[in-house]
């Protein structure tokens, strides 16, 4: 096992290589999984302020979604 | 098509002529910046001589970067370039006419002073002929390529520091190229050749293709 | 011939579905793969390499540094290939396709950088060196940085798409000469420090889990940039009534 760690003398650079591109990756991932959610939640309290006002007029054409609910 | 080129390039170098001072800066910036370098890396003969090229053209290379900004800015904030798009007149030809002046009035005086320059780093008189050759060949390409960023970021926040971040990197073969034809005046003059060569092909293209790209973006930044 | 319209996925409405379905696939191709790629890479290789003066155990880096160069000048082509396709057919999800490659495209150039490195002082004894290929991908990295540091200067987001995608053009135009002149910066020779890599010269062994981790970051690409995407269309459809929608759904999820 501290063989393998080891590599042969050589784990620094090893692990210092493949650690950075998926430690990276990692955060790349959770950073996108971030932005998703916070773009939903801010593009759903924006809908929400505009509710009131597109549920008057989206009433009389369109049935009702849960989306419009003043 | 002819007549709108020269029509512009004189009004360019009109206008610059009774502004005098901001062709001196960029002139000025060039002297300083090269005069820096030996006070910082050390007074000694054989390492000058040795950085001279390298330093000239980096030097060079800021100081063109930094007049780009002003290519198309003033047309802009008053308007005129706006009028310009509008005349109907292929803007490519507007362009190069802009990048033509504005290589006159920073690029040419560079091309002049470089003697001066080459004096403080002592390189010899082959190589002083063979920097002026390739500035007068490489800096028109740094200003056609350079014209295509100053369009892209024009009327933008920060757009100086923005420019520079974009176009130095495109400006890395014209530094090699330049700045190893004066290096290799030293060693013998005869291989300073396709180094002049390969800088007249890339002056060929920039000059055939940036005006397009620059004329795309302008339109791009105005519409 | 096919008469399928292309165009119908061109939408953005249409496309934000499509992504979302794909991501979860390509982010398992990409798990599996690079699992596979790991465990080869590591268990079913040999310690050292070549003859007299042999690569030791630090030539395993190859299993991420040649993949991430790979993916990161790709990705350029990528970024350069919507940026035309947006430019010529003016549609908007190209533009948006262009934007999402960029982050992940500079990440991999870091990271065929930073690797690079790391492989660089045991087998050359040098962190950094003004390699052709050293200095090529740095020059990539700035051409992403470029590209992202001018659509995000500018705030009107039609003139950013079309600004950034001229500017991934001319890059891509000049990156063969850029290429020449750092490979040959005298004329009348050229050489490198890399060695000339052929890949039938490499072992199978390592050729395997090599490209092995290279579909795996190539499908991990896929995965990122659509989940960029996704994020970016909501961002700026955000008025349209199908976002409504998606929003009533997702945001309690």
């Amino acid at each position: 096992m501290m063989e393998f760690f080891n590599q042969g003398g050589y784990g620094g650079y090893v692990w210092g290589a493949f650690g950075m591109t998926f430690g990276l990756l990692l955060i790349e991932i959770l950073q996108l999984r971030g932005s998703r959610r916070a773009t939903l939640i801010r593009i759903g309290r924006l809908l929400r302020l505009r509710a009131p006002r597109q549920a008057a007029a989206a009433s009389s054409r369109r049935q009702g979604t849960s989306g419009t609910q003043p | 098509m002819f007549k709108v080129f020269y029509c512009v390039l004189a009004r360019d170098i009109t206008l610059a002529m009774r502004r005098r001072t901001d062709v001196l800066t960029t002139l000025f910036f060039f002297i300083i910046v090269v005069s820096l370098f030996p006070l910082g890396v050390g007074s000694e003969r054989e390492q000058l001589r040795m950085l001279g090229p390298g330093v000239v053209w980096v030097a060079a290379l800021l100081a063109s970067m930094l007049a780009l900004e002003r290519l198309f800015a003033a047309d802009y904030e008053d308007g005129t370039l706006e009028q310009l798009l509008l005349t109907g007149q292929p803007l490519a030809v507007l362009v190069l006419a802009k990048v033509v002046a504005h290589w006159l009035l920073t690029g040419l005086p560079l091309v002049l002073i470089a003697p001066l320059v080459a004096m403080q780093y002592h390189l010899s008189a082959n190589a002083v002929w063979v920097m002026m050759a390739a500035l007068a060949i490489g800096t028109p390409v740094l200003s056609l390529i350079g014209a295509i960023g100053a369009a892209l970021t024009l009327g933008l926040r920060g757009g100086g520091i923005l420019l520079s971040l974009l176009i130095l990197p495109l400006y890395v073969p014209v530094l090699v190229y330049g700045a190893g034809a004066v290096a290799v005046s030293a060693i013998d003059i005869a291989d300073t050749e396709p180094y002049l060569y390969l800088l007249s092909a890339f002056l060929l293209g920039a000059s055939l293709l940036a005006p397009l790209a620059a004329a795309a973006a302008l339109r791009i930044s105005l519409e | 011939m096919m008469t399928t319209n292309w165009f119908k996925f061109a939408s953005p409405a249409a496309f934000y579905p499509i992504a979302g379905r794909l991501i979860p696939w390509f982010g398992r191709i990409a798990a599996a793969l690079v699992l596979i790629g790991l465990f080869w890479g590591f268990f079913l290789t040999a310690n050292q390499l070549g003859g007299s003066n042999p690569q030791k155990e630090y030539y395993r880096i190859i299993f991420v540094h040649v993949p991430s160069a790979w993916m990161s000048m790709w990705l350029y082509l990528v970024l350069a290939g919507w940026s035309a396709i947006g430019l010529v057919f003016n549609t908007r999800l190209s533009f948006m396709m262009a934007k999402a490659a960029a982050p992940t495209g500079a990440l991999f150039t870091f990271l065929a950088l930073w690797t690079g490195a790391l492989w660089g002082r045991p087998s050359w004894g040098t962190y950094w060196d003004w390699d052709p290929r050293l200095t090529s991908e740095l020059l990539l990295f700035f051409l992403y940085i470029g590209y992202m540091a001018l659509h995000s200067a500018i705030d009107d987001t039609r003139r950013a798409d079309r600004a950034a995608a001229l500017l991934a053009i001319v890059g891509l135009v000049m990156v063969p000469v850029i290429f020449l002149s750092i490979n040959c910066p005298d004329p009348n020779q050229c050489a490198a420090l890399h060695q000339r890599s052929d890949p039938g010269s490499i072992h199978l062994s390592i050729l395997i889990p090599m490209l092995t981790m290279t579909f795996g970051l190539w499908a991990y690409s896929f995965a990122a940039v659509f989940a960029r995407l996704r994020t970016i269309i909501l961002t700026r459809e955000s008025d349209s009534a199908w976002v409504r929608d998606v929003i009533a759904k997702e945001a309690t999820v």
